[in-house]
């Protein structure tokens, strides 16, 4: 079942009640049923949405929600604060220590993204101009140091290790005289991924704490668990008393409903987000977009962004140019094609558009298939072929056609557009270019929209 | 619609719905007896200031027998309290509503007037979810066979292939692996460190290689070297990323290509803490690649794992195996009672 948005839903409850003429408070009941239906299916420990669901009904009872034109959009609202609130404030910066080395450790369960997050940590207290070391305690998962050895690599961080015969205590501990000796302001210790209830492993954490006092204790939690969420953040918490949160793998499309059942129980800011596997993927957590986004209601801002950083301004450029003096190859095409589908599915980034509703967006239909087939198509094609398509006669269009799994006609199709739409291009001078940009928003590129 | 968790207190139409809920309500054998209805409310009371009390340490299982033991009759509030665990093992709020409904069904075929009789009932109606697909077995038939193994990031996939390997092993089979992850750090040295671990042979590129191409010699190894099993390890990737799904459908591509004829097992890897986006990941893996099993991990925690239930129902995909630890022998064959039962641990 597809989630049709909370916005749309209650929008729907509530021209059904108004009939009736109106609201009372047991209109205001059937709303929290929606908003309690839309907070469970992202995630939200149970328990958790029912005192959130509590607390919004006594705002939302006796409030002018019952007099409102717009009940729907009046309860999203207090909905949407009550949520914002919870969540905290932006909190995304490290507490250094004033007596250097500041010591960061993360903990948290198994495969939750502790030693990718370490890394790209790293490399942002780096780009800060921070001296950080990493330290690999994780002396049981199979190759847990080697790889944050090529992680260290990759961001060009030093990495402290001891082989995995050592105590991770004992690993932490050198690793801070390793720091002092050498200069490095910032330790980060990566830890192994534990159960909660692992109380061996548990205590082997409050060991570190007790020992060492680190400035940041951050629990790493994936963004994707479910009702478990509350249990494991609270068990950390209540073991190492955790300073903040950090929540991975939210460039995929959970709901991401444990972000505020870990508030809830810990009270703990959460820090930062991790947005991919790459390095430079961890960004700000914004409390109003994790709102909008638990509540199913589209993320403007979220895609903006996401948009910005997926074109590079230089590379715009270039691009402009070469389509202003019809030097705009297939290979160029590729590359924005590319960059394009970066972002994720075309049909997911419009669902992220707030008050698109999902009847028309079934209508939109931005076909996925055909993208694959053009992609095909240019990757089939030569490098020859891609900066000079005229060369391609008959038997290379038939060769294109078989290599990408297509017909000579689709080939066809793709270089007779792509000729024309060059020609096009050409006519827009520099502010025709400009206006047309605005008009495309971003996504000016041929063939798109 | 959901009738219990979200019910409308206060009905559109009052006379109807009365009418609905005392058809639901199924009135015990202790009817006979002077005053039941205090007797009821008596319980009610006790028994959910006991459950308040202590509440923190204890099971779901317990909180059952709590919640069974202090209701002398089958009403809404025990279908309540039921879904609650439903929905806190992660089943979802619309299977867990399924569930409740077909319940409801039940107790009234089955006349059940015991309130501990509705426990029963509702791991019955689980396990039946369950076993509807179940097929435990791995399709090994041929000399080689292949097992695919696939997943978004960090749920166990190759720890999970560790295991399967030396279970496979023990059981007199040849096994080969194929270090399909070219991309995360360190991957490829996690997996040759689980094969020696078992003794079996694993073929690798190197770092940042095509996985593709990988695959496709270890196939070509499986073959000349008369291997029975060779499983496959790929880069953990979600499912929301196109351009890697694609990716791993070109190694499907191969594999399909290269291995027509032979037995070929694609096993999803889900993690039993993860909540509802299961649902998706299963929806487009199987899309993608075809799956034939789910291998659930994790289960050593507090996590339920209930979303395999939604899964199973939704994709008619069976849990063939599941993860309980970290060290090698911490594989079990899916067995839907044994899962059910541990809902309500
Ligand atoms: N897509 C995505 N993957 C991530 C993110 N953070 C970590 N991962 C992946 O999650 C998996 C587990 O990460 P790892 O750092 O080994 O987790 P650890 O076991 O907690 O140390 C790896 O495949 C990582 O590449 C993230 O923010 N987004
Ligand atoms: N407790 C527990 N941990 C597991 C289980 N399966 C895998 N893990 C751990 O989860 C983490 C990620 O596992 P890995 O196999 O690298 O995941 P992959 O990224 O999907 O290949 C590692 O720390 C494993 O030790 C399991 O069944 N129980
Ligand atoms: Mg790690
Ligand atoms: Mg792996």
């Amino acid at each position: 079942m597809i989630f049709e948005g909370l916005a749309e839903k209650l929008q729907n409850t509530f021209s059904k009640l108004k009939s009736k003429g109106k609201l009372n408070e047991q209109d205001v009941t059937a709303a929290m049923r929606e908003v309690k239906m839309a907070l469970l299916e992202a995630d939200v420990n149970f328990k958790v949405v029912k005192d959130f669901i509590g607390r919004v009904k006594e705002r939302a009872v006796g409030d002018e929600v019952l007099e409102s034109l717009t009940p729907g959009q009046h309860v999203i609202k207090i909905v949407k604060d009550e949520l914002t609130r919870l969540m905290g404030e932006t909190q995304s910066k490290i507490n250094f220590s004033n007596k250097p080395p500041t010591i960061i450790m993360m903990a948290g369960l198994q495969g939750a993204g502790k030693t990718t997050t370490c890394g790209k940590l790293a490399k942002l207290l780096k780009k800060q101009g921070k001296r950080p070391l990493l330290v690999a305690c994780d002396v049981y998962r199979p190759a847990a140091i080697s790889q944050l050895e090529i992680v260290g690599e990759q961001v060009e961080v030093p990495v402290f290790s001891m082989g995995d015969q050592e105590k991770p205590i004992t690993i932490a501990r050198e690793s801070i005289v390793h720091a002092e000796k050498n200069g490095n302001d910032v330790v980060i210790i990566d830890t192994a991924g534990r159960l909660h209830i692992d109380s061996d492993l548990m205590n082997e954490l409050k060991e570190i704490d007790e020992q060492l006092h680190p400035h940041e204790k951050l629990l790493v939690l994936d963004s994707m668990t479910g009702q478990d969420a509350v249990n494991v953040a609270k068990e950390f918490n209540e073991t190492i008393e955790i300073n903040g949160v950090i929540l991975t793998k939210l460039d995929g499309d959970t709901r991401g409903g444990a972000a505020l059942s870990i508030r809830a129980v810990t009270d703990k800011p959460i820090k930062f987000v991790g947005m991919g596997e790459k390095l430079d993927e961890l960004e700000a957590f914004h409390p109003d977009r994790m709102a909008s986004r638990i509540l199913g209601m589209g993320d403007m801002l979220s895609l903006i962004e996401k948009a910005e950083s997926s074109f590079d301004q230089k590379k715009a450029k270039e691009m402009e140019e070469k389509l202003r003096t019809q030097q705009f190859t297939f290979e160029d095409f590729l590359e924005q094609l590319e960059q394009i589908r970066n972002m994720g599915p075309i049909g997911d980034m419009l669902n992220m558009l707030p008050g698109v509703p999902s009847k028309q967006m079934k209508n939109l239909n931005v076909d996925e298939k055909e993208l694959n087939h053009i992609q095909a198509i240019i990757q089939s094609m030569t490098r020859d072929e891609r900066t000079n398509p005229s060369i391609i006669n008959g038997s290379r269009r038939k060769r294109i056609a078989a290599g990408s799994g297509t017909s000579v006609q689709q080939v066809n199709k793709l270089i007779k557009q792509f000729e024309q739409t060059r020609k096009m291009m050409k006519q827009f001078s520099g502010s025709g270019m400009d206006k047309l940009k605005k008009k495309g928003g971003k996504f000016n590129m041929p063939f798109f929209g | 619609m959901l009738k219990n968790l979200f019910k409308q207190k206060e009905e559109e139409n009052p006379e109807e719905s009365e009418n609905a809920r005392d058809d639901e309500k199924v009135t015990t054998r202790q009817d006979g007896e002077e005053k039941p209805e205090e007797a009821v409310s008596l319980g009610g009371l006790f028994g959910r200031l006991k459950e308040g009390l202590t509440k923190t340490k204890k099971g779901i299982t317990d909180r059952v027998d709590d919640l069974v033991k202090s209701y002398t009759k089958i009403d809404e509030e025990l279908f309540e309290e039921l879904e609650e665990i439903l929905i806190t093992a992660d089943l979802g709020v619309n299977t867990t509503m399924e569930i409740i409904d077909q319940l409801r069904d039940r107790v009234k075929e089955n006349k059940a007037t015991d309130p501990k009789e509705v426990k029963g009932l509702l791991k019955e109606l689980l396990t039946e979810a369950l076993e509807e697909v179940a097929n435990p077995t791995l399709d090994l038939e041929t000399t080689p066979s292949i097992i695919m193994v696939v997943g978004v990031n960090g749920v166990g996939k190759t720890t999970s292939i560790g295991k399967i390997a030396h279970k496979l092993k023990g059981e007199g089979k040849k096994v080969l692996l194929a270090a399909g992850d070219t991309f995360r750090a360190g991957a490829i040295e996690q997996l040759k460190i689980w094969g020696e671990r078992s003794g079996i042979d694993v073929i690798s590129h190197q770092e940042g290689s095509d996985p593709a191409a990988v695959i496709y010699d270890a196939i070509q190894a499986a073959k000349s070297r008369k291997v029975d099993v060779l499983i496959c390890d790929t880069a953990g990737r979600l499912h929301n990323k196109k351009n890697l799904m694609n990716e791993l459908g070109k190694v499907f591509k191969i594999v399909r290509r290269e291995c027509e004829g032979l037995s070929q097992e694609s096993l999803l890897v889900l993690d039993a803490t993860t909540g509802q986006n299961a649902i998706q990941q299963a929806k487009i893996f199987k899309e993608v690649t075809n799956i034939s099993g789910l291998v659930l991990t994790k289960l050593d925690g507090t996590a339920k794992g209930g979303i395999v239930i939604s899964v199973s129902k939704e994709l008619k995909v069976p849990v063939k195996l599941i993860g309980v630890g970290e060290k090698l022998e911490d594989l079990q064959s899916f067995e839907p009672k044994i899962f059910v039962d541990a809902l309500f641990d």
